[in-house]
């Protein structure tokens, strides 16, 4: 996003639906459920939306199956699936299309119900056929073994990647939204069954249900809903792969570039940041992320995050509403990214709410750490 | 050497694994290998390929075990081996118990076959 766009897009909205298990729906209603949630929260209607940015799990041509379900007639649709991080490079899509006057109120929006439908990650996506004969468990095998290099190299110990699991923990069990509530200790997760070395269950993300959306206006108008708004002040995506195998350095992601770009349009580095957002589908994830968008050098993520440094009270709050490791995870997370950061910028945040936040940073991953993108989002006070 | 094949990337890298053999695709513009096959050079873009047989020998660059019970076929490895010709694929390496399988191991990749497919395997040592 070029420092023109910086501010020029606001978060009016947003809402979600069927956290946990949302028995008997199916994931379209949930879908259609947080997308009233959203609106509600604007003050807005369903037939004030001419902008939809929609993927699914489900379908091949799910933003269609989502309008239709709708019942809307979108003049600007945006169904791009780089998986997890599609939510999130909405923002960048949404803010466009917004500022170019193809719509004027975007809603973004994502629906799942895999806990109840099958308890296991729903996908329409085809096994990579040089991998599938291996039989790589999906998508853990690959973090996995990003895992085990960045152990490797930089001598990350398993109580480091299970501190990210406590201190997510920590969070979620202030959050009544969140799914995982229960005590989690350094023992509790190293002792979890193994899934994949050196992960065990309890590094990975939980299999709920829940749907999310998030309502954007122009700037101009961003102050006319009850709800204070939430600028997007910088987003930026970079994409680097999609089979694991093709992954250059398996201990540095596309967020490096990604997070530079973001915190350079909206004119802030990373010490400036209040609370961070991040996609944590592994434990791994949060490590890697922390490195990559600058909040500590690379190899040093496995320290940083020891002693309780980004749990309530720590140094750096980090995925405050419990993440995809405690709060909810309906197979792509990247929208509560969004969600939790902008809640935590309105003083709305469901858990633990930050005091006098401004300055917020949500990061999407999608795939096998293929795909990364980073918004940077902002208070009144920063327009 | 082989010349490329007009039956395409995949097709010429499957047969060559029908004829025991593991054959990487190498720009002539730039020299360097890459895998999977494409019917372009991903380093520089260029599209004049030749197909040369791989030396095997490689290292494990990360791996893992993926756990699995007992009586639905026990842990098995899943890493990923880089082949000296400078490519990197997804294998497994047979003969040591899944767990044994190290980082920067060195190892040696030979056409093997699983549920009726040849794929690239890898053994524990140099030949």
């Amino acid at each position: 996003m070029s420092r023109d766009l910086r501010g020029k897009s606001a978060i009016v909205g947003t809402g979600h639906a069927g956290f946990g298990e949302a028995h008997g729906l199916t994931a379209y209603d949930i879908m259609a459920q947080a997308a009233q949630a959203a609106l509600a929260d604007a003050g807005l209607k369903l037939g004030d939306v001419d902008g939809l940015f929609c993927t699914m799990m489900e379908d091949s041509m799910p933003a269609l199956m989502a309008a239709e379900y709708l019942g809307i007639t979108p003049r600007f649709i945006d169904g791009t699936m780089t998986g997890g991080s599609s939510f999130v490079n909405y923002l960048t899509s949404a803010t466009l299309a917004l500022e170019a006057g193809l719509c004027d109120v975007a809603l973004i929006v994502y629906g799942s119900n895999q806990r109840t439908a099958s308890g296991k990650l729903v996908t329409a996506s085809r096994p990579p056929a040089y991998e599938a004969p291996y039989n790589p468990r999906y998508p853990i095998s690959a973090y996995a073994m990003a895992a085990a290099r960045h152990m490797h190299v930089y001598g990350t110990t398993r109580e480091q990647l299970a501190d990210v699991a406590v201190a997510a923990r920590a969070w979620a069990q202030h959050n009544p939204e969140a799914f995982e509530r229960g005590p989690l200790s350094r023992e509790d997760v190293m002792g979890a069954r193994m899934v994949n070395d050196p992960l065990s269950v309890r590094d990975c993300c939980l299999v709920t249900d829940g749907g999310g959306a998030i309502v954007m206006v122009r700037a101009e108008r961003a102050r006319d809903f009850p709800k204070a708004p939430v600028y997007v002040l910088g987003s930026a995506a970079e994409s680097s792969h999609r089979q694991i195998s093709q992954m250059k350095d398996f201990t540095v992601t596309a967020a490096r570039e990604s997070g530079r770009r973001a915190l350079a349009a909206a004119g802030v580095a990373a010490a400036d940041i209040q609370v961070v957002e991040l996609y944590d589908a592994f434990t791994i994830n949060t490590i890697l992320f922390l490195e990559d968008l600058g909040f500590c050098a690379k190899g040093e993520g496995g320290a940083f995050v020891e002693g309780g440094r980004i749990a309530p009270g720590g140094a750096l709050p980090v995925n405050t509403n419990g993440g995809g490791l405690s709060c909810v995870h309906p197979g792509m997370y990247g929208i509560f990214t969004v969600i939790e950061a902008a809640r935590q910028i309105r003083g709305d945040a469901p858990g633990i709410q930050l005091k006098n936040v401004d300055l917020a940073l949500a990061h999407g991953n999608g795939g096998v750490l293929s795909s990364q993108v980073t918004a940077i989002l902002g208070s009144q006070a920063t327009v | 050497m082989t010349d490329t094949d007009t039956a395409g990337p995949d097709a010429t890298f499957r047969k060559g694994l029908e004829n025991g053999e593991i054959l990487l695709p190498r720009c002539d513009d730039c020299g360097a290998f890459h895998f999977f096959p494409r019917i372009l050079c991903p380093h520089c873009h260029g599209s004049a390929l030749t197909w040369h047989r791989a030396s095997g020998r490689g290292r494990v660059h990360t791996t893992t075990v993926v756990r699995q019970k007992p009586e639905r076929g026990g842990n098995y490895n899943i890493c990923m081996v880089e082949l000296e010709e400078g490519v990197r694929m997804m294998s497994r390496v047979e003969g040591i118990a899944p767990e044994d399988v190290a980082i920067d191991m060195p190892v040696t990749a030979f056409v093997g076959e699983a549920d009726g497919n040849r794929i690239v395997l890898c053994k524990p040592g140099r030949d």
